[in-house]
């Protein structure tokens, strides 16, 4: 019994040796592992990253900016959602910015960057992104990192198969998820098979200064148009939408909607379409939508509500668009770098289906159809079809390309990032994602021009990736490094809002013309003050103004008096700094709206309507010097019926 | 005689780049400066090296009472130098040519190279004498009155040439394109007279 006690004491000691051994050859595996993705990762300090990525936020509404590949976040740009942290959205300057016919909107869901193109390639313009719930398309400057102009998309809703470019970013493209009456008009929502649109918006881009205006609106079948990309390269003139609901079912979407084993893809002409539009063709509608935008100069948006817009019916451009059948509900809508494949990704399947662009111009040139759907031709699947990626992978959703003739897809389901080879359609190499992958950007992936060194996975699914946070917590995203033959997973990192796509592009595109500061004397906002000797108060019935400077570290003027309980004070504020970095804020006491974060040459306004009487402190809120703490001021507020007279001053007693 | 009148024409010319090129330069670089802040003193003014570093430099000044950085109507060095500059290229070219026309000798070309350095350590003095000011004259209300270990009031003096520590920043002081585009011509101007001395006998004998 004794020595049996031995025995087994013998074995269990050996089977901790064993598990031990195996243990230590696990981490050191690992270890050399995780060392040789930190060095790929590793930015050192007071090194730069190699790539922009500017991931969409989402329901945050706005954009943010990380760098590749170290997965560190430098910006938030506000785009459709108020940003208290410099006053976006609730300064008088950019209050404009957001309003649509619906009147002021402080939030959107923003989804699908796109970088302005010149020849197929990423020119570092501008970027776009489109607004999903309140249908709008914005354009930031990449000069600036803000948004410049805003435009409201008219009889559309679920902004969704948007912002894309084509390849002379002539046309930034938006099309409506939700079919729905056009115009808009009271009816009974089960009549909507064959009664609702679907429109699809082409957004003429001004090339010198961007400026957006809706060239024509494609009235289509009420079918859903859930993503497109723009044809490229050989295919350059046409653009692809993928669609599904092609039943056209207004209730219990997620079956009824999900019945025909085949949607569609369409293809549009719309260099046909354009034709069409510049010799008199389409038809004027009226409607209702806003056009916002921003004037450097003024630091000031401005909004047009736009009366009228031109829509086209496909039937009377014969030739213009056709339509291809494409399995199970297809989602990301993908053309490769050459233009020749457009890749639907059809969420509800395994497979991805790659239809060839020569194939489509044979079958339309052969006139092959198999039957039409609303009068737009039909071309049969198997006259299209250049290849079926047999994945293996489950709920195929976006596609991007390295320029090497390989192409990577998410599946969302299956939790996986699949690389594939265009042409032969066999898969190379998979490796999963945490969790539930949604869209994957490369540098230029979607380009004529990509920079295929990492690809970055975002996620809808975070769960255990991080120190948890509560029930709710942050998106995650991971970066591949797809230089070698097997992609390898080098990085996690927490994303903003929710990001749906994202772009990117080489860091030196756009660092060296990085704006540092905005001139002073370039400043025509017709209430600022370029010399502190003109700071001034001006009263105007109960509007107040207040003509004000700052540099570091006071306030022109910082006391204030004869401002009365009901009163309107308008503060003009202009920073007077030309030194990069090195903005001020503005806060009021009691103030009924957000701070303003004020760049060097800039002038932003906040309205404070005193409700006491009493004296009340304004204060810097950016630690801009040493002397921040002292940079404050005083207002004197007095009853409405005071008659004190309306003085300020600064360094007097 | 004759190379070295072409030379003492030709030297003092080189002081017109002093009407484009700045004499000195001083930097200031600190941890959050990590593009320096500098300005190019001309014979005519001071200028920024990037746009807005005088208007920056100033800003950062007003700390510790430092006055601002002239403009050029509030000094009489930056109207007289130019003038000063002008005369002396203008003498010294015509000096040159009288040496060519074997009017004066050897010895003018090297009366104009010492007026010239006269004038320089005149000019150099002036200089330093103003920086003294500007970095000790400070104002009584300045907001951070700082003091050295031993209990003096530290003080700003930028060096007159080389670096310095001051406080957080790294300033250094050194000639620049215009000072070196002078330094050549002067030394031409040696040169000339020096070539002049060396030759002074071969002339003596051809002429007996």
């Amino acid at each position: 019994m004794i020595k049996s006690k031995y025995y087994l004491g013998a074995i269990a000691a050996l089977a901790l040796f064993f598990v031990g051994c195996q243990q230590g050859a696990n981490n050191s595996g690992k270890g050399a592992l995780a060392s040789s993705a930190a060095e790929k990762v590793y930015v050192a300090p007071g090194e730069q990253d190699e790539f922009y990525a500017f991931l969409s936020g989402g329901y945050s509404g706005n954009l943010t900016v990380y760098g590749l590949p170290s997965g560190r976040m430098f910006k938030e740009i506000p785009v459709f959602s108020q940003f208290p942290t410099s006053g976006y959205g609730y300064s008088e300057e950019t209050k404009p910015m957001l309003n649509t016919s619906h009147g002021f909107i402080p939030w959107d869901d923003a989804h699908h960057p796109d970088i302005s193109q010149t020849n197929g390639e990423l020119d570092g313009r501008w970027i776009f992104i489109n607004g999903n719930n309140t249908p709008r398309i914005a354009r930031i400057s990449l000069k600036t990192f803000e948004t410049e102009e805003i435009i409201e998309i008219p009889n559309s809703a679920g902004n969704h198969s948007s912002s894309f470019i084509t390849e002379n970013t002539e046309y930034v493209v938006a099309g409506t998820r939700f079919s729905v009456p056009v115009p808009q008009r009271d009816m009974p929502i089960n009549e909507y098979k064959s009664n609702f649109k679907g429109a699809l918006s082409f957004i003429s881009v001004e090339p010198e200064h961007g400026h957006m205006d809706i060239k024509f609106q494609l009235l289509m079948p009420g079918f859903n148009y859930d993503l497109s990309h723009p044809g490229r390269g050989k295919s350059h003139g046409w653009f692809f939408f993928t669609t599904y609901n092609t039943e056209e079912a207004n209730s219990l979407m997620e079956v009824n909607s999900s019945q025909n084993d085949k949607d569609f893809i369409a293809a549009v002409n719309w260099k046909k379409i354009e034709e069409y539009v510049n010799n008199g063709g389409g038809t004027k509608m009226p409607t209702n939508y806003a056009h916002n935008l921003y004037d450097e100069s003024t630091h000031t948006g401005t909004t047009t509500m736009k009366k009228e817009v031109l829509t086209v019916d496909p039937l009377d451009v014969p030739g213009a668009v056709f339509f291809l059948p494409t399995p199970k509900s297809p989602h990301g809508c993908d053309v490769d770098p050459t233009g020749q494949y457009i890749i639907g990704n059809g969420k509800l399947s395994a497979d991805l289906t790659v239809h060839s662009f020569d194939k489509m111009i044979a079958a339309i040139d052969g006139k092959k159809y198999d039957g039409e759907a609303y009068g737009i031709p039909i071309l049969k699947f198997e006259d299209v079809l250049a290849g079926t990626v047999k994945s293996g992978g489950l709920g195929p959703l976006h596609t991007e390309f390295d320029g090497k003739g390989n192409a990577y897809t998410t599946f969302f389901i299956s939790s996986e990032v699949v690389k594939w080879k265009i042409g032969t359609w066999e898969v190379i190499d998979r490796k999963p994602t945490y969790y539930s992958v949604g869209h994957l950007m490369i540098p230029g992936g979607n380009s004529r021009k990509p920079f295929g060194k990492y690809v970055v996975a975002m996620n809808k699914i975070t769960k255990d990736r991080y120190l948890p946070t509560g029930p709710e917590m942050e998106h995650s995203a991971q970066i591949y490094d797809i230089s070698g033959d097997k992609m390898e997973l080098i990085y996690d990192f927490p994303t903003h809002g929710e990001p749906h796509y994202a772009a990117g592009c080489p860091a030196e595109l756009l660092a060296p013309k990085s704006q540092k500061i905005y001139r002073l004397d370039e400043n025509k906002h017709p209430y600022a003050v370029t010399n502190p000797a003109d700071a001034r108060v001006e009263r105007k019935g109960n509007e107040v103004h207040i003509y004000m400077s700052t540099i570091r570290s006071h306030f022109t003027p910082d006391n204030i008096e004869g401002i009365k309980v009901g009163d309107k004070v308008y503060f003009h504020i202009t920073n007077h700094e030309q030194d990069f970095d090195v903005p001020h804020g503005f806060s009021m006491i009691g103030q009924n709206t957000s701070e303003l974060l004020i760049m060097p040459g800039q002038t932003k306004t906040s309205i404070w309507e005193p409700k006491q009487v009493g004296v009340w402190p304004f204060y810097c809120t950016d630690f801009c010097s040493a002397l921040h703490q002292e940079m404050q001021g005083y207002v004197r507020v007095s009853p409405a019926s005071s008659n004190i007279k309306l003085s300020w001053s600064l360094g007097e007693d | 005689m004759k190379k070295a009148s072409l030379i003492m024409m030709i030297g003092p010319l080189f002081l017109l780049g002093l009407y484009t090129f700045p004499l000195w330069t001083i930097m200031l670089g600190a941890p959050q400066y990590p593009d320096p802040l500098g300005i190019n003193i001309h014979i005519d003014g001071i200028r920024d090296v990037n746009e807005f570093d005088i208007q920056n430099i100033d800003g950062l000044n007003h700390y510790i009472g430092m006055k601002t950085l002239p403009k050029p109507e509030e000094m009489w060095e930056f109207s007289t130098f130019p003038m000063v500059i002008g005369v002396m290229i203008v003498l010294g070219v015509v000096t040159g040519l009288l040496g060519y026309l074997k009017k004066v000798n050897y010895k003018w070309f090297i009366g104009w190279f010492v007026l010239m350095s006269v004038l320089g350590i005149l000019g150099m003095y002036d200089f330093n004498a103003w920086m003294v000011d500007y970095g000790t004259n400070l104002d009584p209300n300045a907001i951070m009155k700082l003091a050295n270990p031993d209990g003096t009031p530290m003080t700003y003096k930028p060096p007159l040439f080389g670096h310095t520590k001051m406080l957080n920043f790294d300033v250094t002081s050194l000639p620049a394109t215009g000072a070196w585009l002078m330094f050549t011509g002067m030394m031409l101007t040696l040169f000339a007279g020096f070539i002049g001395w060396k030759n002074r006998k071969t002339i003596s004998v051809s002429k007996t």
